[in-house]
Parts: structure tokens; C-alpha cells; sequence
């Protein structure tokens, strides 16, 4: 039996009206799974986007999604950089959290231990910014769930390869 | 328009909008830059049908000559006539729809030829760019439609990049692994004017470069497995025959180097001569008794562009359990899909098989000639209890006899065979012989009723001299019947050749081995009268019941110079054997009635469609 587990998956895409229906219709017409997924231009000469999904499966899976975000006409690269050497993964959240006294303290503390941000700040509420990788994100996101929890707003994962070569 | 006259809101845009940008002297129309960028392709056919959208296009066809249009009756026939035009002459099929109604028509056959791999170009006309999104008359989401049902799609919002996307689609709809492409097409745009530069050719796409050339090191190793075959099997498909007429002729010329065994998938027929002592008939849940037990047993799978549809594979985990695989396939997607195999090469099937029969003559490998020699025994002794008997009593007409002596009649004809789905098309499959590519026109991936008559005229319209023949089944017949009309207006000779059975055969069959004989709304109620049918459209009907009189009738149908229907009343009950039921392995199969009590469906296997 093959194990499923988890890949960041990094395609270069054209900027263009339907891309993104394209990608994301292709995972839910053939069953896919999609953990997270971010999409933005990077590269304003050549007008492309960077589409990071984070997806679960085995590795015959794993394999097929590759294969056919690859055959996706405005496509350029695919890769998988859970597969193709080290990597290293972001996300960033914002937290609303509202409370006063000792909760407010508390919550105030720990998103300095996260190295989390206060970008609004109001007498009963604050709002937190923090990146991460995703584990880090969700344990902070939890721990504030008891100390007056809001809203959560995360951007999903976006992630590069180590060292200086580009693809 | 009509929402826009109503609203004073949209009227006003509709004005503002309405002003055409100011045209330079020099300046064509969007509609007369796309018939200059279809004639730059070498389109000569477009199949279609008009609409408000789209009168641009028709007006600008009026005005010239190149161009020939074919006007069909409903739009899905559009599509599938060419993909008959495309699959008979290896050319990108055109088809020309209005907008709303008119695409969401297209959509069945773009399905279609998504699914068996058919380069088509097919456009579509929207409403104007202003009215996009505010549900105008005529209006769909045609370009969010079609995304999952072909390779690529556009929707044209200037003028001024019109020709470049045409010449764009049409690069993609034919590289690679070919396939639909749709352009939606704003009536505004068309309307708009620009000037007119021929494209610099070939066309180069910025991201999509299908590779075509297959690793060098790879087809060594696959030259290596092939030639310590001891028990060695070639499954060839479609691939094949997209690649065009000279993978074919390197595909049986490979094949009498090795002297090894082959069968071909339903989309390969006619990649290697039928009449061939090597060839061992189709494969698959209704392929023969031969194939699918040389599959089973083999030591070697050569699979060179066929894609291990579930059609072929049955079981999955007894799949082919002893050989070593080898799969060639030009689309990255399909390897590793279904079967895990050993050798995944990515390339075309005519340049996989030129590598091939290069380094085979360059290293003259040594094959095992006594091993091959008791593999090819033990195929004759398959091969012996001719799966493909059924006995022609005086009465009735079986559907088979009726095949094999239309085969007799065409054989030394040049014809070319189309299909619609079901029992029948099991039965041409099985029983009519081909011997050349591009000659068999039918809907594998996608199992479309309603195929073979448009896709048939798309055939007759590229090769109006040879005999095109449609076998067909009477419930399949009536679902694009409308297309006599087609046939009557461009005189097109096609023959229609109906096994009628009073029943969607296939779906009959179903219900007798896996639903108790509950034949629920299988039957075929109030069938026309086909003979009168057919006079009513101005084509010939003929009649046969008496298996004497099969013959006489079969050679009138071919004499008629015009478009024929031949009913030909064949036995109610016939099933099509041999047939792996769903869910069963490749040895499992039902050699005929007698069998099929011995061993039910398992109640898995009656999930599987």
C-alpha cells in the first residue's frame, strides 16, 4: 500500500484570465486534493504567476498531478519541491483577538514569543501579524483560540528551494 | 440586444460601446481576418451553423471562395463531422458555432474529441465584450464551459491579436497530443477592424513544446527488453494513427522484424493490416479470446500509444501480473496512470518506432527463437477456439453474418468506416477488417451515440469519391438523424448500414447479465419506418430480413450513387462475445452464452460501468 502524504507542489504559470479556473478545476474534476493554495504575479516582464499548492497523496498520485498541471497549455514550469531537495515554506496570518485584563496580557505575550506583530490595536482587541511555516501559524492560531479569538485571515503556503538556483 | 433595448441602463452602454473603432483605410474586419487566418492553416472545410453572433464570420465566408461550408443541422453533429474530416485525413478539423445554444451544442462532440485525441478547432461566437457577464441573449460562459473539455481554450477580447490566437489554436490543437481547441469570439471583436500581417511560420508558443523526440538512452533499454522477449506481446492505440500513416507503416514493419505478436486497442485498428498472421484482433472487454490471454501471459507489454483504458485492463491488479512494461505514450500524463509500468517513455509513436526498427537494424539482436516459437503455439492454440463463431441459421440474420458480408462487398473497395455506439460497434470492430489507418471513424473514450452519420459526411466530405458507411444501430441512428438533411443537401453518398435489433443492444445485454433480464426501457418503442424515413429526406431505403437476401442488398446499397439507409433486421437476443465482465480479469472472459451462468458478475464488478 502506498502512504499519502504531503507536497508542495511550485508551477510558473501566464498571467492570464482563466488560469487559475484552469488549475483549480483540473484538481477538482480528477479528485485531487488542494491543502493550500496561493496564487500572485511574480514576474511582471514576462507577466507570469507563481501558483503554490500544497496537496496529499501517494506518490503515483503525486506523480499524475504533476504530469497534468504540466499539460496545461499556459503552464510553464511544475515542480515539486518536496520531492526535488531543500525547501523552505512560509505563511502568514492575521489574527483578531478580542478581550480585556489578563486575557489581553496573555495573548499580548505569547504573540511576542511567536514573534507575532501587532498591526491594529484597539482598548479590547488587537490584530496579529505572524509568518511561519503552517505548523507554527496553526499553533499560534490555537493557542489564541482561548484567549478571545475573532477572525483568522492566512495567506496558505508559498515556498522556495534553498540556495541559489532559480527555476 | 434584445435585453439591451429593454433596459435603458445596457442602451446606453450598447450606444457608447456601439462606435466602432475608427477604421484605417488599409483595415480588415476581426470576421475577414479570421477567414485569412483559417486560410493561412490550409483550412479548406469549415462545418457549421449560423447565428446572430457569428454573422460577421458568415458574411465574410460569403465573400469568398476558399473557404467551403458545410451547413449541418444541429451543432454537436458540427463537431463530430469534423472530427470524421480530421481522423480520415490527418488535417485539424474546423467547426463554426454561434454563441449560447450554439456552444453549449458543441460541447458533447468537443468531449468527444478530447477523449480520443482529435485535432479540432471549433469557433464559437459570444456577445459583445460590454455585454459579457450581464446574461445577454445567446449568452454562456463559453470559454468556462468548454475548459474541461479541451486542450485549450481563448476568448478573444481585441481584434488586433484575432489572427495570432487562430494560428496559436491551431499549433496546439495539433501538437503534441492533438486534441479540441475552442476560440470564443465577441460579435464586437469581429465587427472591429485591424490590419492584416501573415504569421511568421511555424507558430511558437511561448510555454507549450510537447516533446516528440523520445530519450535516447530509454529506447536502448526498451530495444533490450524487446529482444530477450520470450513471450512478447505489441499493444498498439491511437498514438499510433495520430502520428500519421508512416508510424503505421514503421509500426508494421518493426513488427515483422521482431515476428512477435500484436493486437491493437479500438482506436489502433487499422495501425497494422488485419490480415496479418501476426495480428491477434482487438483487445479489451469485447477483444478476442487471443489477444487478451497473450496480454495476460506475456513476458513483455510493448505499449506504444494506447493509454491502459479500463476498457482494456479489466481488473486492475490482474492486469498483464508477469510481464515487464514498456509504454510510449506522448502525453507525460498518461504514463503511470492507471498501470504502473516499467520502461515510461515520453514521445511520438512514429519517432519512438523509428529509434527502434534504427537501433534493431544497427545491433541485429538475436531473439529467442524457441521461446517465441512456444509463445506463438500457445497463441495458436487460443487462436483455435475461434472466439469469434456464431452460427447463420436460415431465418434470422445475425448481426455478425450481416458484417462479414458487408466486409465481402467493401473489401476491394476504397472505403473508409464510421460507427455509433453500442453492440454494433463491437461487432465492426470485431468483424470488419482493416488494413490501413485513418479508415475507422469511432467514439472510444467518450462512447458517443450519435457519432458515425456526422462523422461519416465529415469522412464522405474529405473523400467524396470512396464508399463511407456508418454501421450503425437503430436507437444510436436516431439521435443525429437530422443529418440526412446535411447528407441530401451536399449529395453526399454515405450509406447508413442499421443492425436493428429493436433494442439499445448493448445496454440490453447489460441488463441480461447483470440485472436479471430486467429490460427496463431498453426497448426500442415506435421505431420510424427507416425506408420511408429516408425517402422523406431524399436519400434511398432498403429493407432485409432473409439472411438470403443480405447479399443482393448489400450490393444495391453500394451501386446507389446518393445517400442510403439499409435496415437490416438482425436477431433480437445476439450479445456481443467475447466480453470480460466489468471488474473481471483478462482470463476471465464469456465465450458465449453457455458460459455466462457458470460464472455471475460479481457484485464489485456491477459497480464499474
Amino acid at each position: 500500500m502506498e502512504v499519502a502524504s504531503s507536497h508542495t507542489i511550485s508551477v510558473l504559470v501566464d498571467n492570464e484570465p482563466g488560469i487559475l479556473a484552469r488549475v483549480v478545476g483540473l484538481f477538482s474534476g480528477r479528485g485531487y486534493n488542494i491543502e493550500s493554495l496561493t496564487v500572485a504575479l511574480t514576474d511582471v516582464k514576462e507577466n507570469l504567476s507563481r501558483i503554490t499548492i500544497v496537496t496529499a497523496g501517494t506518490p503515483m498520485v503525486v506523480e499524475q498531478i504533476k504530469a497534468q498541471l504540466d499539460r496545461l497549455v499556459p503552464v510553464h514550469k511544475v515542480h515539486d519541491l518536496t520531492l526535488e531537495g531543500p525547501h523552505i515554506e512560509r505563511e502568514l496570518a492575521l489574527v483578531k483577538v478580542k478581550g480585556t485584563g489578563e486575557k489581553r496580557v496573555e495573548a499580548l505575550r505569547l504573540a511576542d514569543v511567536f514573534r507575532a506583530k501587532v498591526i491594529d490595536a484597539k482598548t479590547d482587541s488587537f490584530v496579529f501579524e505572524v509568518t511561519g511555516t503552517s505548523d507554527k501559524v496553526r499553533t499560534f492560531v490555537e493557542l489564541m483560540s482561548s484567549l478571545g479569538l475573532v477572525d483568522v485571515g492566512r495567506t496558505g503556503t508559498v515556498a522556495m528551494t534553498r540556495g541559489g538556483e532559480a527555476f | 440586444m434584445f435585453r439591451a433595448a429593454a433596459n435603458p441602463v445596457l442602451r446606453r452602454i450598447c450606444q457608447k460601446e456601439a462606435v466602432v473603432k475608427k477604421p484605417e483605410e488599409s483595415a480588415t474586419t476581426g470576421a475577414d481576418l479570421l477567414v485569412k487566418a483559417l486560410i493561412d492553416e490550409e483550412v479548406e472545410v469549415v462545418f457549421g451553423y449560423p447565428g446572430g453572433a457569428v454573422l460577421p464570420i458568415y458574411d465574410s465566408l460569403f465573400k469568398q471562395n476558399k473557404l467551403r461550408h458545410i451547413l449541418v443541422r444541429h451543432e454537436q453533429a458540427a463537431v463530430h463531422a469534423a472530427e470524421g474530416y480530421a481522423r480520415s485525413t490527418g488535417k485539424v478539423g474546423v467547426v463554426l458555432v454561434t454563441s449560447g445554444p450554439g456552444a453549449t451544442n458543441a460541447v458533447t462532440g468537443l468531449t468527444d474529441a478530447l477523449m480520443d485525441s482529435i485535432p479540432i478547432v471549433c469557433l464559437t461566437g459570444q456577445v459583445p465584450t460590454h455585454l459579457i457577464g450581464n446574461d445577454a441573449f445567446q449568452e454562456a460562459d463559453t470559454t468556462g464551459i468548454t475548459r474541461p473539455c479541451t486542450k485549450h481554450n481563448y476568448l478573444v477580447k481585441d481584434v488586433a491579436v484575432l489572427p495570432r490566437t487562430v494560428h496559436e489554436a491551431f499549433y496546439v490543437a495539433r501538437s503534441g497530443r492533438p486534441g479540441p481547441v475552442v476560440i470564443d469570439l465577441p460579435k464586437d471583436v469581429l465587427m472591429n477592424k485591424h490590419d492584416y500581417k501573415a504569421p511568421d511560420m511555424p507558430v511558437q508558443h511561448k510555454s507549450y513544446r510537447p516533446v516528440t523526440k523520445p530519450d535516447a538512452k530509454k529506447i536502448e533499454q526498451a530495444l533490450e527488453l524487446i529482444a530477450n522477449a520470450k513471450k512478447p506481446v505489441f499493444y498498439t492505440g491511437g498514438g499510433v494513427i495520430n502520428s500519421g500513416p508512416k508510424a503505421s507503416r514503421l509500426l508494421t514493419q518493426l513488427v515483422h522484424l521482431t515476428g512477435y505478436p500484436i493486437t491493437n486497442t479500438l482506436m489502433g485498428l487499422g495501425t497494422f493490416p488485419a490480415s496479418d498472421k501476426q495480428f491477434l484482433g482487438m483487445l479489451g472487454m469485447h477483444g478476442t479470446y487471443e489477444a487478451n490471454l497473450a496480454m495476460y501471459h506475456c513476458d513483455v507489454l510493448i505499449n506504444i500509444g494506447a493509454r491502459f483504458d479500463d476498457r482494456i485492463t479489466g481488473k486492475l491488479d490482474e492486469f498483464s501480473p508477469h510481464s515487464k512494461k514498456i509504454h510510449i505514450d506522448i502525453d507525460g500524463s498518461s504514463l503511470n496512470k492507471n498501470v504502473r509500468v516499467d520502461l515510461p517513455i515520453v514521445g511520438d509513436a512514429g519517432q519512438a518506432l523509428e529509434d527502434l526498427i534504427k537501433l534493431w537494424k544497427a545491433k541485429q539482436p538475436k531473439t529467442d527463437q524457441k521461446a517465441l516459437k512456444a509463445w506463438w503455439a500457445e497463441i495458436e492454440k487460443w487462436r483455435a477456439r475461434d472466439c469469434l463463431a456464431y452460427k447463420q441459421g436460415k431465418e434470422i440474420i445475425k448481426p455478425q453474418f450481416a458484417l462479414d458480408r458487408l466486409y465481402h462487398h467493401i473489401k476491394n473497395r476504397d472505403h473508409y468506416i464510421t460507427t455509433e455506439v453500442g453492440q454494433h460497434q463491437m461487432w465492426a470492430a470485431q468483424f470488419l477488417k482493416f488494413e490501413q489507418p485513418n479508415r475507422w471513424m469511432t467514439s472510444g473514450g467518450l462512447g458517443t451515440m450519435g457519432y458515425g452519420f456526422p462523422a461519416a459526411i465529415g469522412v464522405q466530405i474529405a473523400h467524396p469519391e470512396a464508399l463511407v458507411i456508418d454501421v450503425a444501430g437503430e436507437a444510436s441512428i436516431m439521435m443525429n438523424i437530422q443529418e440526412l438533411s446535411t447528407a441530401a443537401q451536399y449529395r453526399l453518398p454515405v450509406k447508413i448500414f442499421i443492425l436493428n435489433n429493436q433494442y439499445m443492444g448493448m445496454v440490453r445485454q447489460w441488463q441480461e447479465l447483470l440485472h436479471g433480464g430486467r429490460y427496463s426501457e431498453s426497448y426500442s418503442e415506435a421505431l420510424p419506418d427507416f425506408v420511408k424515413l429516408a425517402d422523406a429526406f431524399g436519400a434511398k431505403g432498403l429493407r432485409c430480413h432473409e439472411p438470403s437476401k443480405l447479399d443482393d442488398t448489400i450490393k444495391e446499397m453500394i451501386a446507389i450513387k446518393g445517400p442510403v439507409i439499409v435496415d437490416v433486421a438482425v436477431d433480437k437476443t445476439e450479445n456481443c462475445f467475447p466480453m470480460i465482465p466489468s471488474g473481471a480479469a483478462h482470463y476471465d472472459m464469456l465465450l458465449g452464452p453457455e458460459d455466462r451462468a457458470a460464472r455471475p458478475v460479481s457484485e464489485e464488478g456491477m459497480v464499474l460501468v
